[in-house]
This record gives C-alpha cells, sequence and structure tokens, in this order.
C-alpha cells in the first residue's frame, strides 16, 4: 500500500472521527425536539433531515458547492469571519459529511428518545430532578444503545462516502483525498490491484462493523 | 378547617379534547384521601394535575404555599411531593439501590426525614436491592417504587392505582406496606383507586368524581353510608368502622373489638391488645331487632337508631342506615339492608331505636 | 471505401420516413448540448428517432463492454473508440474524428483571465481547477500545458473534478478561481459565454481527438451509418464549430 493509500485512510479515519462527534453533539437536541415536539414543524423538519437520504450524493455535493461557494450564503458568511472558503478544505468536507450523514445519527436518536417515552421523566420530576438532571441522568443513560447506533452508522457512512466528497474535495491529497476518491482515481488510472486492497480494507471495515452493531443490538436485547 | 389544617386547596380546570375536568376542593393535611370513581372520571388527572405533570389552569396551594395561579407555575421537581405511578416505572438502567437513592440524593441532607434503611424496613427491600429492575415480581417492584417515592422525605405522597396492575397475591402483598406507611409515618397521602376494597382498608376521606367534577366529599363512614350515593347501593355495600383492640378470649379463639357504641367478637386476632383497627360490616350481614334478642345464635348486636330508610336497587329491599352513637366521638353509621316485608312488620319508623345484629365482620388488616 | 458508399447509398434508401429506425446514440457528456441539436437536425432530415445517452466515457465504455444496447458512440477520446474496435465491440472503418476539443484557461469572473494566460504564471489565485487527469482526457492535456508551461509547482493548488464537467462546476461555482475547462462549455458562435478566458494553444498539450465509432451489434442498422455520415455533413460541422470544437477540415 502506497504512503498515499495509506494517507487516504488515515484522513477518513479522522474525517469520520470528526463529523460523528460533531454530529452527536448537534442532533442530540435535534432529535431531542422531533421525539417530543406537537409543533406542526415536525413533519417538515423531518423530511428535511432525511432527505439526504433519497438525493443522489452528487446532487448535495452540487448544491453545498454553490452553498459554500463566493456566492453562496454560507461561502459568504465563512469568507467574512475569515475563514476563506470551504470547499476544497477539511473543513468544507466535515460539514458537507454533517449534511450527509445527518439522518443517520438524527434517526436512530430520534426513535432512541420516542422508545423511552413520558414516563421516566415525569418519574424523574417527581423524584426532584430537574428537566436538564432528567436527560443527563434518564435520557442519555436509557438511549444509550440509540447513541450507540448513531455513532456507528454515522461513523461507517461518512467512511463510506464519495459522491459528496467528489463534488466538494478537489481530491487534494491529505487533505480531502479519502479512500473512495482514493479507490476511484486507482480505477479510473486502471491500478486495479491498488483499488482491490483499498476496497478490500473498506470492505472488511464495513462488514466488521455491521457485524459490531448486530452483536451489540442482540446482546442489549437479551440484557 | 383551619390554614393550618388544609392540605391542599385547588381550583383546578383541565380540558383535554371532550374531557373536562373542574374541581374545587380542600382537604386536610392528614390522613388518606382516596379519589375514587369510574375509570375516565377524571381521577388520574386531577392527580397528575395536583403533581403538575398537567397543565391545569386555576390556583393551587399547599399548605399555605402557592404550587400554581394564573401568573406562577412550580414545576413538578420543585413540589415537595413523592408520587407513584401505576406502573412502577422503575428505571431500566438502574438497580433497585439506583432507583432508591436517585431521588434521595437529589435532597438536600437537611431536608431528609426519611432515611434509607428506614424505607428499606418499611418496605421489606433488604434483599432485593442489587437486584436489576426487569428480574423484580410486579409487588416487588411496585414496593420498590414506593420506597423511592418516601425517599424524596415528602410533604404529600400522591399514588394513582398503585395496585391496578397487579395480580390478587401482589396486591396482598402491598396492601399491608402501604397500611404501614399510612401508620408510622405523619404523612398525607391522595390515593387513586376504583376498588372498593381499597378504599375500605385505607381512605380516611373520600372523594368520589362522575364525569370531571366532584360528587361528593366527606369521611369514608358518611360516604360509604350515605344513602343517596352509589356506594351504599352496591351489592356488597358496607360500613367501615374504626375498631379498637380490647381484648383476646384464648378460650372460644375470638377477640374483642371496641367499636362506636359498643363492642363486637370477632374470631381471634393477631393484634396487641389496645391497637387501633378498622372493621367492615356488609349491609346484607346486618338484620335489625327491636328488642335484643337472647335466644339468636347471632353474637354481636350494637344499639343503634334508624336515621334513614330508602328504597334499594331491587324492589323487594330497603336499605336502613343506622347511626350508632359514641360517648364524645364523632358518631359512625352502619348499613342494613332488609325486605320491605320486614321493615313493614316491624312498622320501622326513621327516628327509631333498634338493635343491629351483625352476623359476620371483617377485620381489615 | 467501396463498401462505405453502398452502406451509403443504401442507408439512403432504406432511410425513408416508411422505414424509420430506433437509434440509441452513447454521447460524451461534454458533446450534449451541440449533440442535442444535431440529433432533431437528424431526425427532421432522415425520419429516424434518435434516443440519446449522456456519460463519462469511461462509464459509456464499460456499459457498452457490458452488452448495453448502444448503436453509435461520440466519445470524448481516441482511446476508447480505438479499444472497442480492438475488441471487436465497434466495426473498425466507421471510426473517425468529430470534433477536436480545445482546452482554454478559464475564470467565472470577467476581465480575470487575460487573452496570454499570463494569470497562471503571475500565481494570483489560491484554487486551479482541472479534470482528474487519470479519468478524464481534458485532465491530462491540462497537466500538459503545465509542464510545457515550467508551472507544475502550481500542482499544490490544484484541485481535481471527477470530469471535465465537474471541473466546470468548480470554477463557475467561484469556488476556483481558475480552471482549466473545454472552449465547449464557455464559448459559443465566438463569443465567452461568461467570465473571462484564455484559449490555451492546441500545441501545449496532446491532442483532445473526439472519435466516434458504429458499434458491431448494430452493424445492420442503416440509421447508424447515416449519423456518422450526417455529422460529417458541412452544416453540422458548422455546427460542431460554433459550440467551440476544432473540426479537421
Amino acid at each position: 500500500m502506497s504512503g498515499e493509500d495509506l494517507g487516504a485512510i488515515w484522513l477518513t479515519l479522522k474525517l469520520a472521527t470528526v463529523v460523528t462527534l460533531l454530529l452527536l453533539l448537534f442532533c442530540t437536541p435535534l432529535a431531542w425536539w422531533l421525539a417530543r415536539t406537537r409543533s406542526a414543524w415536525k413533519a417538515p423538519v423531518g423530511a428535511l433531515v432525511a432527505m439526504p437520504l433519497i438525493l443522489p450524493p452528487t446532487v448535495i455535493g452540487f448544491y453545498l458547492l454553490l452553498f459554500m461557494g463566493p456566492q453562496g450564503p454560507l461561502g459568504q458568511l465563512s469568507d467574512w469571519l475569515g475563514i476563506g472558503l470551504l470547499p476544497f478544505t477539511f473543513s468544507g468536507l466535515v460539514i458537507a459529511s454533517m449534511v450527509y450523514s445527518l439522518p443517520f445519527v438524527v434517526q436512530p436518536l430520534q426513535t432512541a428518545f420516542e422508545q423511552i417515552g413520558q414516563r421516566p421523566l415525569e418519574v424523574a420530576a417527581t423524584l426532584r430532578a430537574s428537566p436538564w438532571d432528567s436527560f443527563r441522568h434518564v435520557v442519555l443513560p436509557l438511549a444509550r444503545p440509540g447513541f450507540f447506533t448513531a455513532s456507528v452508522l454515522g461513523f461507517a457512512h461518512t467512511v463510506g462516502e464519495f459522491g459528496v466528497v467528489l463534488m466538494i474535495g478537489g481530491s487534494i491529497p491529505g487533505q480531502t483525498k479519502v479512500i473512495s476518491v482514493q479507490i476511484y482515481d486507482h480505477v479510473e488510472a486502471m491500478q486495479y490491484g491498488s483499488a482491490h486492497l483499498l476496497s478490500a480494507v473498506l470492505l472488511a471495515f464495513s462488514f466488521v462493523v455491521l457485524l459490531l452493531l448486530h452483536r451489540y443490538r442482540k446482546g442489549h436485547l437479551h440484557v | 378547617m383551619s390554614e393550618q389544617a388544609v392540605g391542599i386547596a385547588a381550583r383546578l380546570r383541565l380540558q383535554r379534547d371532550e374531557f373536562v375536568l373542574d374541581v374545587d376542593m380542600r382537604l386536610p393535611g392528614s390522613g388518606v384521601c382516596v379519589l375514587f370513581g369510574r375509570s375516565g372520571c377524571g381521577k388520574t388527572s386531577l392527580l397528575r394535575a395536583i403533581a403538575g405533570l398537567e397543565r391545569a389552569e386555576g390556583v393551587l396551594e399547599f399548605r399555605g404555599q402557592r404550587w400554581q395561579d394564573r401568573y406562577s407555575f412550580r414545576p413538578p421537581h420543585l413540589r415537595p411531593l413523592g408520587y407513584v405511578f401505576q406502573e412502577a416505572s422503575l428505571f431500566a438502567h438502574l438497580d433497585v439501590m439506583g432507583n432508591l437513592t436517585f431521588g434521595y440524593q437529589r435532597v438536600p441532607p437537611a431536608q431528609r426525614r426519611i432515611v434509607l434503611d428506614e424505607a428499606i424496613s418499611l418496605l421489606g427491600l433488604d434483599n432485593l436491592l442489587q437486584r436489576n429492575a426487569q428480574t423484580l415480581s410486579g409487588g416487588q417492584r411496585q414496593r420498590v417504587a414506593i420506597a423511592r417515592a418516601l425517599l424524596t422525605s415528602p410533604q404529600l405522597l400522591l399514588l394513582d392505582e398503585p395496585l391496578a396492575s397487579l395480580d390478587g397475591p401482589s396486591k396482598a402483598e402491598i396492601l399491608p406496606y402501604l397500611e404501614r406507611v399510612r401508620d408510622e409515618l405523619a404523612l398525607p397521602m391522595i390515593y387513586v383507586t376504583h376498588a372498593p376494597e381499597e378504599v375500605a382498608r385505607l381512605a380516611d376521606q373520600l372523594i368520589l368524581l362522575e364525569n370531571g367534577r366532584i360528587q361528593a366529599y366527606g369521611t369514608l363512614n358518611q360516604l360509604l353510608t350515605a344513602p343517596d350515593l352509589p356506594l351504599a347501593h352496591l351489592d356488597d355495600a358496607a360500613a367501615v368502622l374504626p375498631a379498637r383492640v380490647l381484648s383476646h378470649d384464648a378460650h372460644y379463639a375470638l377477640s374483642e373489638l371496641a367499636v362506636p357504641g359498643g363492642s363486637l367478637w370477632i374470631a381471634g386476632c393477631q393484634l396487641a391488645q389496645g391497637s387501633a383497627t378498622r372493621v367492615r360490616i356488609l349491609a346484607r350481614d346486618v338484620s335489625l331487632a327491636l328488642q335484643p334478642s337472647p335466644g339468636s345464635s347471632i353474637l354481636n348486636s350494637l344499639p343503634a337508631q334508624l336515621v334513614d330508610l330508602s328504597a334499594d336497587r331491587d324492589p323487594a329491599n330497603l336499605l336502613a342506615r343506622l347511626e350508632l352513637r359514641a360517648e364524645g366521638q364523632p358518631s359512625q353509621s352502619i348499613l342494613a339492608r332488609l325486605t320491605r316485608r320486614s321493615a313493614d312488620r316491624l312498622a320501622l319508623q326513621v327516628g327509631m331505636r333498634v338493635h343491629a345484629q351483625i352476623k359476620a365482620v371483617a377485620l381489615m388488616r | 471505401m467501396r463498401f462505405r458508399l453502398v452502406a451509403t447509398i443504401a442507408a439512403l434508401l432504406i432511410s425513408s420516413p416508411a422505414r424509420a429506425e430506433q437509434l440509441l446514440v452513447a454521447v460524451a457528456a461534454n458533446f450534449a448540448e451541440p449533440m442535442r441539436e444535431i440529433a432533431a437536425q437528424f431526425e427532421r432530415d432522415s425520419g429516424h428517432a434518435v434516443r440519446l445517452a449522456f456519460g463519462a466515457t469511461g462509464k459509456l465504455y464499460a456499459q457498452i463492454s457490458n452488452g448495453a444496447p448502444y448503436d453509435v458512440l461520440l466519445a470524448a477520446d481516441e482511446i476508447t473508440a480505438e479499444k472497442l474496435v480492438e475488441q471487436q465491440l465497434a466495426l473498425a472503418d466507421t471510426r473517425f474524428t468529430y470534433a477536436t476539443g480545445r482546452l482554454v484557461l478559464w475564470s467565472a469572473q470577467p476581465a480575470r483571465v487575460d487573452s496570454a494566460g499570463k494569470v497562471l504564471a503571475e500565481g494570483d489565485f489560491r484554487r486551479l481547477a482541472i479534470a482528474s487527469p487519470a479519468a478524464a482526457p481534458y485532465g491530462a492535456a491540462a497537466m500538459d500545458v503545465l509542464e510545457a508551461l515550467g508551472l507544475q509547482h502550481l500542482s499544490e493548488r490544484l484541485v481535481r473534478g471527477e470530469s471535465i464537467t465537474h471541473a466546470y462546476q468548480f470554477v463557475a461555482s467561484g469556488n476556483a478561481e481558475l480552471g482549466f475547462v473545454a472552449r465547449s462549455q464557455v464559448y459559443r458562435d465566438g463569443r465567452w459565454l461568461s467570465g473571462s478566458g484564455w484559449e490555451v494553444p492546441a500545441e501545449l498539450h496532446r491532442p483532445l481527438h473526439q472519435q466516434a465509432v458504429q458499434l458491431s451489434r448494430s452493424r445492420d442498422n442503416p440509421a447508424a451509418s447515416a449519423l456518422l455520415d450526417y455529422l460529417r455533413q458541412p452544416q453540422i460541422r458548422a455546427l460542431i464549430a460554433s459550440y467551440g470544437y476544432g473540426v479537421s477540415p
């Protein structure tokens, strides 16, 4: 495996880790709101969150490119903040991957929160726990399987992402050239050996992740 | 009632779709008040509104503290109450000990009036502490839930049909624990149920709820024997009397209990001499005589005054309300169900002195 | 030659409206726009019905190798048609260059690129977009230009799109200030459609011949050869040129 391949693997892991952590941070309140609200906004927001499941990644990538570009709202904001433009940077890739992997993190969390229901919170309230206290010491521990699923899916989905990265990454080695793009380049350049090797790594990774997830879910049901 | 004696003063209104709860009540600050009524009458909604789990409109005060009015609403976690739900609802991520200490830890030590060991022994949990909530029986779980609520040292304990989802043996297991809680902690309770057995054993006061409104409020004895309320016309309509153990007769294996207006012999019981208890007397187990009848096999006879005679559900029957008088105590009533024919033969009239002959007495313990 | 003449005559005879044929044409993405116009004219003139499928040449090649039902391929390069012929998936004597791609250095901003391309050497930009040299001929050509100008050090500022379309999107959206794109993407009827550009001299990079070929599976479809002949008509060549392509005389 070449240094560039290893670089791509390292970059991919770094990207997936950062994206997963940020998504957990961002999606927890969102999923909580979605699970509990009776607002009329619930349906539209839920649909918006699910959008990346349906839209082709290259389409998402294309609109993100425009959105983050010098004429796009986010591009103008980031420029104004002195960050510069986001496409072709690691930060840009993080934001794009967050959009793309959003439903994979929000939905398991939302389901977990919904399954907990109202009752444990009411119990906690009558045991003197403030809403934040209840969330911290009742909801979070009870939703642990949901957080596990969300992390694994978010991470794995980010690792496997291709279309969006291709669109806004510009395949810069060490910065935006992740495994999937590296494989693609190998294929295009007819370096099938390298492509096979990297694909095998990706495949083995996905398999192990799904296996773990399956095991964990099963184990959790039996407790 | 003086301000101190008033536990809860509430004027609450809650609308959910078609259903409207609309109550105005003042409850004493001690004893067990049972909210009684059919399912759907609003018992649980009222209890939840008192806890702040439902946002009702109106004013609610507890021992002079304002919990809510038009301008303010004290959230549940700031109301010093304990709540026992119909399903134990133990936290699945904590063991029994974790559940017990959840509320306990959140009460400042200076405000704790019930300590951990006390609650554990009161509800018999010593052997369960390390168990996982899912491995407990229904009755054990509910005992943990009660202890968990007590460990917040509440000033008011709310119980929402805590036995309703349990089978017969589990119910029988829990009731004595509830009686101990009532007798050993000076803690006012509001207890929701639709089971007459629980009413008879636990209630001091009774609120009858019907379609979201208070139909009647009074002491247990008043409401059980009120001829204008449905309770007196149930098949197993009964009166509950306060009683005290006078003596035990080992030879005949009987115990003598003092009740208002006299004493009753019952099958021998284990209670210590002098201890307070309550007895239940079914209307159908009481017959009337104009004179004491020494020739009868019936052991128990109490002098009483007939204060009401009214139609019963069955046209053949009448329902008599009999007042038992005792010096220095509020008077108590019992019911007697008799045929109209018997009433005519005895020429019964309201105001007459009679003798209530009691075929069976159930000790409520 | 004689065969082709016969075929052409036969095609013309058979291509009467009474014997209208169905034609499925695989077209390299960069040639999509001119081809739509050409197909419409061809349908009108010949009575054949033409359906177009667009895609990156490499993908079209993969589809054809796996039995996709195309009659004609208009590729973005030479090598693809050549490989298909070698594998006997395409008819050798139908292969010809229907257009020559022209590489331009382009920016979405007016007056950003001077007519001599000095902006490259001056280096006043952050990002230079190109198509992936591995995947797209335009990308390889762009690398040729950088090498010919001795500007290999700019490779640090390169962002690579999967295709030339992709590279164009990078530049058009302003995310890259400059980019090597196809003239056909930004140039129409002798003028820049928007922004500013430099027409890179053809000798700075490998030729970008785009070849068409009739596929073996439609050997007997007269409309296929009729279309290939149609592409050689002077008015069609003029049309292709108006889209910014070079056409061999």
